[in-house]
């Protein structure tokens, strides 16, 4: 289950330190990229007992609690984690939190319950708690900022994995900031150090998302035409941020945003738009196609560019996609550079998020249906986050470097690459 | 640091001064431990490694000298002494160490026994940013015949009014029946920003709370408000509804009751905190709405938010008044049973006279140094430290003290006996109150049906009551 991956010159060893600083022996893989792939992440090998081990005593290490699994898991996505709301991590830890920055105790629990939702809103609250723990770092005396600050993080970045699977965009996010705290000359001083990275900070929120979410809107009113029907799916900021910047400009369009459970997130859309002033149409995904025939487009948003072409994003998106195709409707994806992704996937179940299962429950008319689910044997919920749509269904892709196809997306990670070295 | 524990032992129990009039609430044994080992044990079994504790002088040194209250409190204690004859409210205690206040605090009363989750307090203020967040539970009936009072009849106890929003976490209303002199009324701009609000009467107020370092900060400069219970969560409370800016007309708060701190506006009391403008970016970009069916924001675009969380499981006592005290002993040995780090019931040190096994219950507790006779009956009792019980002692739904001595033949029903009385030859309590020091002669009879007695200073002879 592990996707696209060359393997070239099998019987060669090489050593590779990885990110613990520790030698060791990996055979050498080689993707079509040209880069050298590592390890397989930890949450999606749940049903391997070795890497559970593996991941328990790095917890320890760290002194980060690990949240345990919840429920029954459908045997498909039985190597991915499942966690409940009602059991957060903090229970585990001490009330002034010691080990952890208090803003990123706050963080992981807003993640956790999900009161900060969507990628950029993920990115954006995940910086600006780094910008706390870096304004509070003070360097140990005989320690060198550069190297003990990217110590310091890695416990924060577990903990917050744990209280939910970090995003494509916040991987990103961080691979930058500590390529930025490692690039620092050892001989500025603490405070200079300090400032400069709350500035490389800010500088990549403007750029990467306030500046790159301006150039898209208006790449994508140029698509935006009087008189067009628009259909949306879920809440995506990017989205919701360009039709809210058309209708500013004076293009006369109606929305149809669709909606599904157990997340109910196009209600928040719903309000966005409308609080603007942009007249709408709500439905179920479960009426997709019959209210398609009235769209001119599809706006979709996106959580991460895949590097062979596939968007990933909120589970249905791919539903939409392929009943749009089926109409010979035109889908436009809305997606920022900074969540292209390396990774490849083919199809959801490798490599996906596993929301609470008592999410699914709700009470109609006084009854509640699936109240003892645990106590049915082998009766699973499965509430997917993610999944993955094919480029067949996307027809463009509008990021800050222009309007692209899906196929270009290597492209354009091959020349991030080249601009990070 | 996150979190400091600010313990306020500064009170004087004005509910059940038949217990306090000698020894200081803080140090009232509640199941042979000082009440205030309670809440310090619970701020230490959740992690906090320090606490400021407010008490006055007469406590500090009995907790300091007193070998029979030792508290084995592995946590740093910084004890703050205030005058106690001084007028001083909870919240004019948290001005006056103001200077050592460096972060958010947690604010416990020292008569709080509880077994709650911690963190689902903190939880709900961290996730939310809240400027305060409380604890409530729900109320339960004491059961127990209290010694003193008439019959069952209560003592009209003023109830609080609770308003939550639908989740049943967001505080929306809070008052007392005392300041609702013309009835309870609620305002235009809560009710058309939550439509849906629970009322709770039942409810009790732990006493509880994590306030915001800018709350202190507020305190600090607004020398009008002493209380944090009457004053300060109340007016949080309201202020999260009050207009935005000086400037807007007040059309919906006409019927405000209390007009002597509207001055201040909601931007005043807005406690930024660092890097707000990146905070807001990320709310505005986040798909989450605390409630739907109008078209604001998150919170209602609302900065000062108050919380609560209501326990319905689970024990919690604030002894405050006699009743209390009784329930709270009574639960305390269920309370130990079930901890992990169990206390010996029967403590070591405890001379048993290994004649006739006194017979135990297996709910009482018995202290360090006593010396228990046998041919005793002892039930759903709390004995204290160095008292003595000699023969055919029947001691039943009672609590005594420390160094009380009982002789012969008592029997000594539903009562509560303070430290160092002594009860005499034969003597026959029910449901009595007797205090510190006192002694009760031989044979004597302090029982009636209808009246329950209480024991005070004066010294007693046989059948005064």
């Amino acid at each position: 289950n592990v996707g696209i991956l060359i393997r070239l010159r099998a019987d060669s060893h090489c050593h590779i330190k990885n990110e613990d600083d520790q030698w060791q022996i990996k055979e050498h893989f080689l993707t079509p990229l040209g880069s050298v792939v590592k390890r397989l992440p930890e949450h999606i090998q749940v049903d391997d007992p070795d890497v559970l081990k593996k991941l328990a005593k790095k917890l320890e290490r760290q002194q980060i609690p690990r949240r345990l699994d919840y429920g029954y898991k459908v045997s498909l996505f039985s190597h991915l984690l499942q966690y409940s709301r009602k059991a957060p991590l903090t229970q585990q830890l001490s009330i002034p939190s010691a080990v952890i920055h208090p803003a990123i105790v706050r963080l992981g629990l807003q993640y956790s319950q999900g009161i900060v939702a969507g990628s950029n809103a993920r990115s954006i609250a995940l910086l600006h708690a780094f910008k706390q723990v870096i304004s509070d770092y003070t360097t140990p005396s005989n320690e060198e900022l550069s190297r003990d600050l990217v110590n310091k993080l890695k416990p924060y970045i577990s903990f917050l994995n744990q209280c939910r699977p970090l995003s494509a965009s916040m991987g990103n996010a961080i691979k930058y900031i500590k390529k930025e705290i490692s690039n620092i000359p050892s001989q500025f001083k603490e405070d200079d150090a300090k400032k400069k990275l709350l500035n490389c900070i800010e500088c990549f929120i403007e750029e990467k998302i306030v500046l790159a979410a301006k150039a898209i809107a208006k790449s994508s009113i140029e698509k935006i035409n009087d008189g067009d029907v628009i259909l949306v799916y879920g809440c995506s900021s990017l989205v919701n941020h360009i039709l809210c910047e058309a209708f500013e400009k004076g293009r006369k369009f109606r929305v149809i945003v669709v909606d599904s459970r157990p997340r109910l997130e196009g209600r928040e859309a719903l309000r966005r738009l409308v609080q603007k002033g942009i007249s709408c149409t709500y439905v179920l995904i479960s009426a997709v196609s019959y209210i398609l025939p009235e769209v001119s487009k599809v706006f979709l948003g996106a959580h991460a560019l895949l590097a062979n072409g596939y968007v990933m994003s909120r589970v249905g998106t791919s539903q939409i996609a392929l009943v749009a195709k089926a109409f010979n409707v035109p889908v436009l994806v809305c997606c920022e550079t900074y969540k292209f992704c390396e990774r490849v996937q083919t199809d959801s179940f490798v490599s996906n998020e596993l929301d609470d299962p008592d999410d699914l429950i709700v009470t109609r008319k006084g009854e509640t249906q699936l109240k003892d689910w645990q106590q049915v044997p082998r009766l699973g919920l499965l509430n997917l986050v993610y999944d993955v749509t094919p480029p067949d269904f996307v027809d463009l892709v509008i990021t800050d470097l222009g309007m692209i196809p899906c196929t270009s997306v290597p492209v354009v990670l091959r020349v991030k690459n080249v601009d990070l070295l | 640091m996150e979190l400091q524990a600010v313990l306020m032992a500064a009170g004087g129990g004005s509910r059940m001064t038949d217990l306090t009039y000698n020894t200081p609430k803080p140090m009232l044994p509640v199941g042979n431990k000082p009440l205030m080992w309670y809440p310090l044990n619970l701020l230490e079994r959740v992690g906090f490694e320090e606490v400021i504790v407010i008490t006055t002088r007469e406590v500090h040194k009995m907790m300091s000298t007193d070998p029979k209250t030792k508290l084995d409190i592995k946590m740093k204690l910084d004890v703050v002494c205030i005058q106690e004859d001084g007028d001083m409210g909870t919240a004019d205690a948290l001005r006056h160490i103001h200077q050592k206040v460096k972060t958010d605090i947690l604010v416990v009363s020292c008569d709080l026994i509880t077994d709650v989750a911690l963190h689902e307090v903190v939880d709900l203020f961290r996730a939310h940013n809240a400027t305060v967040a409380m604890l409530m539970s729900k109320a339960h009936e004491f059961t127990e015949t209290v010694p003193g009072q008439k019959g069952k009849k209560k003592t009209a106890e003023q109830r609080d009014f609770v308003g939550v929003d639908q989740s049943g976490k967001r505080l929306l209303f809070m008052a007392n029946e005392a300041d609702l002199e013309d009835g309870l009324i609620v305002r235009r701009s809560i009710i058309r920003k939550h439509p849906r609000m629970h009322i709770k009467t039942g409810l009790v107020d732990a006493h509880l709370y994590c306030l915001k370092k800018a709350v202190v900060d507020f305190l600090a400069e607004n020398k009008s408000i002493s209380s944090i219970r009457g004053e300060l969560v109340p007016f949080l409370v309201r202020k999260q509804f009050s207009k935005m800016t000086s400037g807007q007309k007040r059309m919906d708060d006409t019927e405000t009751v209390d007009q002597k701190n509207d001055g201040l506006t909601n931007d005043d009391l807005f406690f930024p905190s660092r890097d707000e403008a990146l905070l807001q970016l990320a709310q505005e970009r986040s798909c989450w709405n605390d409630h739907r069916g109008d078209m604001s924001e998150a919170y209602h675009g609302g900065k000062l938010r108050c919380y609560v969380h209501i326990m319905d499981q689970g024990l919690c006592y604030r002894v405050n008044t006699l009743s209390a005290y009784i329930e709270a002993n009574r639960m305390v040995s269920h309370m130990w049973f079930c901890h992990r780090s169990a206390h010996f019931v029967v403590h070591p040190l405890l001379m048993l006279h290994f004649v006739f096994h006194p017979q135990m219950g297996s709910d009482s507790m018995i202290g360090a140094g006593c010396h228990v006779a046998d041919k005793t009956s002892i039930k759903r009792s709390t004995i204290g430290i160095s008292t003595t019980v000699k023969e055919k002692v029947k001691v039943t739904n009672s609590i005594i003290m420390h160094g009380v001595t009982i002789e012969e033949g008592c029997n000594i029903q539903g009562s509560v006996i303070c430290s160092n009385a002594v009860i005499g030859r034969g003597a026959d309590l029910k449901y009595c109150l007797v205090g510190n020091g006192q002694r009760i002669e031989p044979e004597g009879d302090t029982y009636s049906n209808t009246k329950k007695s209480i024991l005070l200073e004066v010294s007693v002879t046989f059948g005064l009551v």
